[in-house]
């Protein structure tokens, strides 16, 4: 049983380490891996309840509303990662972008 | 014995993910980041969920790792911090991460859990993986849910197109000309990476797998096409591209629908449960593949 209990409190842990992440940096994707990470440290604890019983089978309800959380998290990073790539081309001047013209696949 | 390995990956999993928050350079964070995804992927073995386990590996460390390098390319380093100095920080995760762990300490050793429901209507399902038939039949209108935030974080990541490129197309940095190692690689490792993913997508319903494994398989081998560039992004508006977006959860849904007839939404009745559900997530694998490429490819700033 206490190998369900390592990983547990290794789910709180990153938990923990990711909070720090999120709330030092300033960098719009550091804080994109700090929010993963605090995403799949939730998971790990999440993941660690379902093997609780020794010997049984894990119970899958928790694994699939997992693979749907990770799912999620990808879709929250990818519209984060969008946001701040849109953001940094405001800020540069997306004007220098669009007169030159990007170079597209033909 | 095993305790002593599943204690060693944890403290490697603490110390790359603390890694990767701390370091300097974001290329190295994104890279600590992917083999913390890896990582993580093993725990996931560890804890009995190997579907779990392939979702990770896939999307958590593959996907992401792409997406974040990506934004690398477009978005300049810096390392300046947020107001709250280091040491309040430190206490925050601190205390944060000391009252999970200390809640969670108290709950290990409970009850079964669903175990034994799920089991008991397995054979009924259709399906004998029983993550796959949570996902899709017992729990079926969530992963149909899920599949619509997908392609709601896509109409996000296209809404903030400028003008021109608002119907354009996403583009695919190539900083090398020519044939080269990428090219090749991509010629011979397509069609191979097609066959796992289609074969990953059918396995599921019987052995660790499904349409959420299987397309991002199918993803990346589309992604890779692109930037060997064997093919190109599609422009935003065509329509092969939405129909393909949307097929898997219209069918989806239309089939949840037809269950109405059976007794209640989103019920598949047992002797064509299996059919349905293999149908389901064929179709499904394909829409989640052309999704989660074009939210990796980003947003289109070019006219077509």
């Amino acid at each position: 049983m206490s190998s369900i209990l390592v990983y547990s409190l290794t789910g709180a842990a990153l938990i923990g380490i990711g909070i720090y992440g999120f709330v030092r940096s300033a960098h719009l994707l550091r804080r994109l891996i700090a929010f993963n990470i605090v995403g799949s440290g939730v998971f790990l604890l999440f993941g660690a309840f379902a093997r609780r019983i020794s010997g049984a089978e894990a119970d899958p309800v928790p694994q699939a509303i997992i693979i749907t959380g990770i799912v999620v998290a990808f879709a929250a990073t990818a519209l984060g990662a969008a946001l701040a790539i849109a953001l940094e081309h405001k800020r540069r001047g997306a004007s220098v972008e669009e007169v030159e013209g990007e170079e597209g696949n033909a | 014995m095993t305790h002593a390995f599943d204690i060693l990956l944890c403290l490697m999993i603490l110390a790359v993910s603390g890694a990767a928050i701390m370091g300097r350079d974001l290329f190295v964070s994104i890279a600590l980041f992917v083999i913390y995804g890896l990582l993580l992927a093993i725990a996931w073995v560890r804890l009995d969920a190997i579907d779990v386990a392939l979702a990770e590996a896939a999307i958590g460390a593959g996907l992401s790792g792409i997406l974040l390098l990506r934004g690398l390319s477009e978005v300049r380093d810096s390392t300046a911090k947020r107001a709250l100095r280091a040491p309040l920080t430190i206490l925050l995760g601190t205390s944060v991460a000391a009252a999970v762990g200390w809640a969670v300490s108290d709950l290990v050793e409970r009850e079964l859990g669903l175990q034994q429901r799920v089991g008991e209507h397995l054979a009924a399902s259709g399906v004998a993986n029983p993550v796959t038939a949570v996902l899709l039949n017992f729990r079926g209108w969530d992963t149909l849910l899920e599949s619509i935030v997908l392609l709601a974080a896509l109409a996000g990541v296209w809404a903030v197109s400028p003008g021109r490129g608002a119907l354009g197309r996403p583009h695919v940095h190539r900083h090398l000309a020519g044939e080269d190692v990428l090219s090749t690689f991509g010629r011979f490792l397509a069609p191979l990476g097609f066959v796992v993913g289609a074969y990953v997508v059918w396995t599921g319903s019987s052995a660790p797998g499904g349409a959420f494994q299987a397309g991002t398989v199918l993803a990346a081998v589309w992604l890779l096409t692109m930037m060997a560039k064997l093919s190109s992004p599609p422009a935003i508006s065509d329509l092969r591209l939405r129909t393909a977006l949307i097929i898997g959860p219209l069918l989806f849904l239309a089939v949840g629908s037809t269950g109405l007839l059976a007794g209640a939404f989103f019920s598949f009745p047992a002797p064509h449960a299996g059919v349905m559900i293999v149908a389901i997530e064929l179709v499904l694998a394909v829409s989640i593949a052309a999704t989660l490429a074009m939210l990796v490819l980003g947003t289109p700033r070019s006219a077509p």
